[in-house]
């Protein structure tokens, strides 16, 4: 009997894992050309993972002055700061610094108001024909799920950003185009964002190389793309414990009950 | 007893009241209690219970998500994400919701193997399997359409490619499809038709399901041994014995799909689809859900479009004529030692098909699909005909009571007897 319990187990296993496959084999699509990605480890990464707090905020502090001048994060709303760890007076702070279009008023005017904690994040942009025009071409993406959005999303970002190089001799670059080992064909619109070290001044002392920002930024957007993830795996695990001793319960119980059927 | 009134075994005053007017609590005394059941089911078996159980999550959590979502094109992608970031535990409403939808699948395809490994379509279970096939259908009909609900790329593109599918059909075709739209392309008022389907269609497998269980319930279920019931040494009472066995396998289900939801809730979803939809880009690779990739890969496998759009449809069409395919009086693969490696090279190359399905239609993968959809059909249409009459199936034991002399021997004097002395 116990057996006939482990082969069900296994061809639950089999079943679950089968399938998991089909799609884990078919991601590997980075075509040709592409360098393979390297894994850095993340600190949220893992059942137990949590978000670097202060590295996260940095991040934010890096989007706000270098990647905000041309991608949105449109489902964020400055409130959400706070989840980060950022007090209510830096977020009012923060969400004051911008102006909103608002309105109509009573008189039926559209007016501008400095921006409150339940605003949106401001886009740099007024649409998206906007954004490209000003971009060569290419619209900066939202990045309010980018690392949702891509395989292996923090991992191919934060690649992403420290993997800009001069073209290989003999290439032939599109006009206005970058060289990046690891975006999908090698030729990326966006120029390099995190060109030197110092380019944000970190207010915790922090010293601000391009790896050092970028592994803030990669934190920060993991969060905004997944701020639901720490409360997620936290109620996980008590799920899953609660579910294993229920399990042993579930089949003592069996056993008991089928003692004394011949089978 | 008064006439008109159903006559109650219940004592407690008020079920007994409501049961003689309306004899639910007979009804399911009869059919889930005292339920007379084959006493040598594997785990196998669980798998319809986790698959009802399955289907009310979905129907609970989807519910609650109706109430949060927009089915509008400028609207459907945000409204999603509202709920992840801003609806209380909406996140974990939608990723039970999505990840339930895989976790449905891997059950029911378990729970189709597990009858066509056993038989179970076979005599006089012909039309209980057919409401299964029914059943199946609608399933994949309301995943498609919940999937292109969240309008992220792959929604948007998975829906356009699927749906085209339709104008393959000569003189319809092309009608069929501006049906499907409710216009000339993928737009607002497809996403409008889906999400009211997607919302009629699961109350409607749930009727369906009830007929599903009531055919079981006049034939009784089949078994490993694939025998039948010969007397009532062959059976338990559904409760308490397979509502224990079951619930070791509810725990079992709930733990995997605590894992998919809690731990990788993404692991199965694409990530183009957090992609907001653009009818003007096209992804690099457009592909189905895991669950669609066999049927995805049959389609491909065919150099022409009708072609492959019928053998599509037909890879799964094909299920409902199984009972009469099957020309073998033997139900249980047990006791066909020659079929039995048959049907598991069919589950290899079902595995195959959707290996293929989620890998770009080109050199080897082309080969290996068109390889697996032969075979696939092969096995249906041949292989399961002709084995029948050709294959000489192992002794079948004489009941289920007395499997252990393979063969049905008599028994050793005394062997009955302890248990008959207990009874």
């Amino acid at each position: 009997m116990f057996r006939s319990a482990l082969r069900a187990l296994t061809v639950f296993g089999v079943m679950a894992a089968a399938p998991a496959l089909a799609p884990a084999l078919a991601a590997g699509d980075h075509s040709q050309g592409t360098a393979a990605l390297p894994h850095a480890h993340f600190h949220f990464e893992g059942i137990f993972g949590t978000f670097d707090r202060a590295s996260a905020q940095r991040g934010f502090q890096v989007y706000k002055e270098v990647c905000s001048a041309c991608h949105s994060m449109r489902l964020l709303s400055y409130r959400n700061l706070l989840e980060l760890g950022l007090s209510e007076a830096e977020v009012r702070a923060i969400a004051a610094t911008v102006t909103v279009n608002d309105g109509p008023n009573d008189e039926g005017q559209m007016f501008e108001r400095p921006g409150r904690m339940s605003d949106r994040f401001r886009s740099p942009f007024a649409n998206e024909a906007a954004s490209r025009a000003a971009n060569n071409g290419a619209a900066p993406p939202d990045l309010s799920v980018i690392t949702k959005a891509r395989e292996e999303g923090p991992h191919y970002l934060l690649a992403l950003l420290t993997g800009y190089a001069e073209p290989p001799a003999g290439m032939a670059m599109g006009d206005g185009m970058n060289y990046n080992r690891y975006f999908p064909g090698n030729q990326i619109a966006m120029s390099a964002p995190l060109r030197e070290e110092g380019q944000v001044e970190y207010a915790d002392g922090t010293k601000a190389t391009v790896e050092q920002m970028a592994m803030d930024v990669t934190n920060f957007l993991q969060w905004a793309a997944e701020p639901e993830s720490e409360a997620r795996k936290r109620m996980g695990v008590k799920w899953v414990l609660f579910l294993t001793i229920l399990g042993g319960l579930a089949y003592a119980t069996k056993r008991k009950i089928w003692a004394n059927v011949p089978h | 007893m008064s006439i008109g009134l159903h006559n109650s075994a219940f004592k407690n005053p008020v079920i007994r009241w409501v049961d003689s007017r309306l004899p639910i609590f007979s009804m399911m005394q009869n059919e889930y209690g005292t339920f007379p059941t084959p006493k040598n089911f594997n785990y196998f078996w669980n798998f319809g219970a986790l698959a009802m159980i399955n289907l009310m999550i979905m129907i609970a959590t989807g519910i609650f998500l109706a109430m949060h979502y927009t089915p509008h094109v400028s609207m459907a992608f945000d409204s999603v994400e509202r709920i992840m970031r801003d609806v209380n535990y909406g996140w974990l409403f939608r990723y039970v919701h999505a990840n339930g939808a895989s976790m449905f699948f891997i059950v029911v395809y378990i729970h189709i193997w597990r009858g066509m490994w056993y038989g179970s379509y076979k005599a006089p279970r012909e039309l209980l399997w057919i409401i299964g096939v029914v059943i199946f259908l609608l399933m994949m009909a309301t995943a498609f359409m919940g999937y292109v609900l969240p309008w992220g790329q792959m929604s948007f593109w998975g829906a356009t490619v699927i749906t085209n599918l339709f104008s393959a059909f000569p003189i319809v075709g092309d009608h069929i499809v501006t049906l499907l739209w409710g216009g000339f392309s993928v737009d607002n008022p497809t996403l409008n038709r889906f999400f009211s389907l997607h919302f009629l269609l699961p109350f409607v497998i749930f009727g369906v399901v009830f007929l599903h269980v009531a055919a079981l319930h006049i034939t009784g279920s089949n078994n490993p041994l694939g025998i039948d019931v010969k007397s009532p040494a062959d059976t338990l009472p559904f409760h308490p014995y397979y509502t224990a066995k079951d619930s070791v396998g509810m725990v079992v289900y709930f733990i995997v799909f605590a894992c998919l939801v809690f731990f990788a809730p993404n692991y199965l979803g694409d990530p183009a689809n957090y992609i907001p939809a653009n009818p003007m880009v096209t992804p690099t690779h457009i592909v189905p859900e895991w669950y669609f990739l066999p049927y995805y890969a049959i389609l491909r496998a065919v150099p022409d479009k009708l072609g492959g759009v019928v053998l599509m449809f037909g890879s799964i069409l094909v299920w409902f004529i199984l009972p009469w395919l099957d020309t073998s009086p033997v139900r249980s693969m047990r006791f066909r030692p020659i079929a039995k490696w048959f049907l598991l090279l069919w589950g290899i190359s079902f595995g195959v098909l959707m290996y293929c399905g989620g890998k770009p239609p080109e050199g080897i993968y082309v080969v290996l699909s068109r390889v697996a959809t032969l075979y696939y059909f092969a096995w249906f249409l041949v292989i399961l005909p002709v084995l029948g009459r050709l294959e000489r199936p192992l002794p079948l034991p004489e009941s289920i009571a007395k499997p252990v002399l393979r063969g049905g021997g008599p028994l050793p004097a005394g062997a009955m007897a302890k248990p008959m002395e207990k009874a």
